[in-house]
């Protein structure tokens, strides 16, 4: 062996070492961690992708995913059910190893998420879930979030108020519409001076939401609060109370994801009177851990359900601080 | 309908007339609070801007046409607009731009049904699709856009109410009579029904058809835009995602349930006025009721229906709608 060959083996040797020393190094804080996650793929089926809500997950699962290094599969129903069954259904051929899912309501999904258990896809269900229980469930505690908006009221149209609330609810038959109500109605029944005068769907949309409201203000003038049900369509009801010049005497608590456009900026403007994030960025961070989980332990789909509920924060302009609300390139840039 | 025949037979204009009396005293009746002057100005409110949308799909309708792209144009343009708007862009720019895009939606309809010859309800469907899918790729990228911050003052002029009569039904009315004069005393009026009523007729005798098909899915376009200008306003944000919901359907049902034939050229401004009331008059009704959302749609169903009923008892098919056939 000549001195060239001499040095050669030194270097390779020192090379193999090196990343020996590299891959234990991984592996002695977390075995196996790097190697579960890269080169997956994940799919990723919103109601939308129009808004700021899938758009904050996105943007926080995008970023893991790229420091990772696996890849997500976004397929954007644009409000279609049909469409969305469809993308799931799909995808379930295309067999990911992990199926995220956002419901339009508890029923129409139902049977694809039993369908991808069966294909051994573990699937995470978003913000609102089906009747069959997956893998994870992410997303807030609606009927806590009914509760903690009634509560809100409770306190603000107490006496010398004339105690009247209405409520303006989201869609029918999507479950967070549900569980809000019964939340709302379940606290005002303990509250006999408290009564609620309206409650109407406004399909989480702020021209309904609107003309629902401008029309209850009309009926009762004396109106002393509003639940509302998402910060999006209420955007409606404040401006319905703005339209009746009430501004400020009609107490309108409501919930959503915490974006500054449309959270935080509505509740310094006074729109808002107490505003309930469940934090898109925090929900983004859940996600994400959500996926980290099940692509470690790799159990059997669907055998070891588990849920991440999504803390509240509770913005009122008194308490509000320039982290109460996000922005996309917040997430995009530093969240997740 | 012309003069002549509205002196024999009653038309729907006048059924819908009554059915909305009739609704409308029958709440009265129930509700306490309904017959203030405060609620029946926002049950009219409550309806402008779908009634404005009626008028731009009325003088399509008229015209022999259809404008199945009046939603997304308005929607889009709108969007835009907020885009420009939140990104700093002067009103100066991202008006007149939401503008232009509006009136080149409308030629391009009108380009579509009177040069390619394409029939107005398939034109203006595909380009209803068409500007959707254009302008979320390329110029509007969330379905919500809210109005800024610093933009605001423009939602409390909107807000106002002067002499007590919120803005846009001041717009609706105003646009009504202005609608209802332009379609009666203007030369380009009376082409509109002539065309509506026989195009081939209108041609032989000098009418410049197909101008006036182009002229008047630019009008519609433009019409659309004010409602959604004025939508916007009041609730502080654009949603794309209307495009995508009932709203177009809803407007063709205002221009048709007063009595304006789909096969063109017949029925007139006032019964847009009359269609969007008698739904006004329901929506607010049954909201102060407190009823369902379900049971108001199953309400609004079967009071259409009997509106249809009604019509086709007190007036017949006759020879010259089997002849032309009807949607």
């Amino acid at each position: 062996m000549d001195f060239k060959m001499m040095i050669k083996a030194g270097l390779v040797c020192a090379a193999v070492s090196m990343t020996a020393g590299l891959a234990v190094a991984q592996d002695s804080v977390a075995p196996g961690y790097y190697d579960a996650l890269k080169g997956k793929k994940i799919g990723f089926v919103p109601i939308s992708m129009g808004f700021d809500l899938t758009q904050g997950w996105l943007a926080g699962m995008q970023r893991q995913a790229d420091a990772l290094g696996y890849e997500i599969i976004v397929r954007d129903p644009n409000w279609s059910v049909e469409s969305g069954i469809q993308a799931i259904t799909s995808l379930i051929e295309e067999a990911p190893d992990l199926l995220i899912i956002q419901n339009n309501d508890n029923q129409s999904y139902n049977r694809l998420v039993q369908q991808a258990a069966a294909a051994g896809i573990p699937v995470i269900q978003v913000q609102q879930s089906v009747e069959t229980r997956s893998d994870a469930y992410v997303g807030p505690d609606w009927y806590n979030i009914g509760t903690v908006t009634a509560q809100a009221l409770v306190d603000k149209c107490g006496a010398g108020t004339s105690g009247k609330i209405a409520v303006v609810e989201g869609a029918t038959a999507a479950p967070a519409s549900i569980l809000m109500k019964q939340g709302i109605e379940d606290l005002i029944a303990q509250h006999p001076e408290i009564k609620i005068v309206s409650s109407q769907a406004a399909d989480w949309d702020a021209t309904k939401a609107f003309s629902i409201t401008a029309t209850v203000l009309q009926q009762n003038p004396d109106l002393c609060g509003i639940a509302g049900f998402w910060d999006v369509a209420d955007t409606g009801t404040a401006g319905a109370i703005r339209e009746a010049g009430l501004e400020g005497k009609v107490v309108l608590a409501t919930s959503g994801g915490g974006s500054r456009d449309a959270g935080c900026a509505k509740v310094s403007s006074g729109e808002f009177a107490v505003y309930n994030s469940y934090n898109v960025a925090g929900q983004a961070r859940d996600l994400n851990d959500a996926i980290k989980m099940l692509l470690q332990a790799k159990l059997p789909a669907g055998s070891a359900p588990f849920a991440l509920l999504s803390p509240l924060v509770q913005v009122t302009k008194d308490n509000m601080t320039p982290a109460s609300c996000w922005t996309l390139d917040e997430i995009a840039n530093s969240g997740g | 309908m012309s003069g002549n025949s509205r002196r024999r037979k009653i038309g729907q204009e006048q059924i819908i007339f009554a059915i909305a009396v009739a609704v409308f005293g029958i709440f009265s009746a129930l509700i306490p609070g309904f017959l203030s002057a405060g609620n029946i100005v926002s049950m009219v409110q409550s309806v402008s801007v779908l009634g404005i949308l009626g008028l731009g799909m009325a003088i399509t309708i008229l015209g022999r046409g259809i404008d199945l792209s009046i939603v997304a144009s308005m929607s889009v343009a709108i969007a835009w607009m907020l885009v420009q708007l939140n990104a700093g862009a002067p009103l100066a720019q991202a008006l007149p731009l939401a503008i232009g895009f509006s009136i080149l939606v409308g030629v391009l309809n009108g380009i579509l049904v009177a040069y390619v010859e394409i029939p107005a309800i398939f034109a203006t469907l595909a380009m209803g699709v068409t500007v959707y899918g254009f302008g979320k790729f390329f110029l509007v990228a969330s379905d919500v856009n809210q109005v800024p911050e610093s933009w605001r003052w423009l939602a409390d002029l909107v807000s106002a109410r002067p002499l007590g009569v919120p803005v846009p039904v001041i717009a609706f009315l105003g646009c009504a009579g202005l609608a209802h004069l332009a379609l009666r005393y203007l030369r380009d009026g009376r082409f509109i029904y002539a065309m509506g009523d026989n195009p081939v007729a209108a041609r032989t005798t000098g009418v410049p058809v197909r101008v006036m098909m182009v002229l008047q899915y630019v009008i519609s376009a433009l019409i659309g835009l004010l409602a959604g200008l004025l939508m916007t306003m009041l609730v502080a944000s654009m949603n794309t995602r209307i495009v995508s919901g009932t709203l177009v359907y809803d407007v063709i049902l205002v221009v048709v349930l007063g009595g304006i034939s789909l096969s063109g050229g017949r029925g007139g401004i006032l019964s847009v006025v009359v269609g969007t009331l008698l739904i006004g008059i329901m929506l607010n009704g049954m909201t102060m009721l407190n009823l369902t959302y379900t049971a108001q749609n199953v309400i609004k169903a079967l009071i259409l229906l009997l509106a249809l009923v009604l019509d086709t008892l007190i007036n017949p098919r006759d020879e010259q709608t089997a002849q032309q056939g009807d949607i």
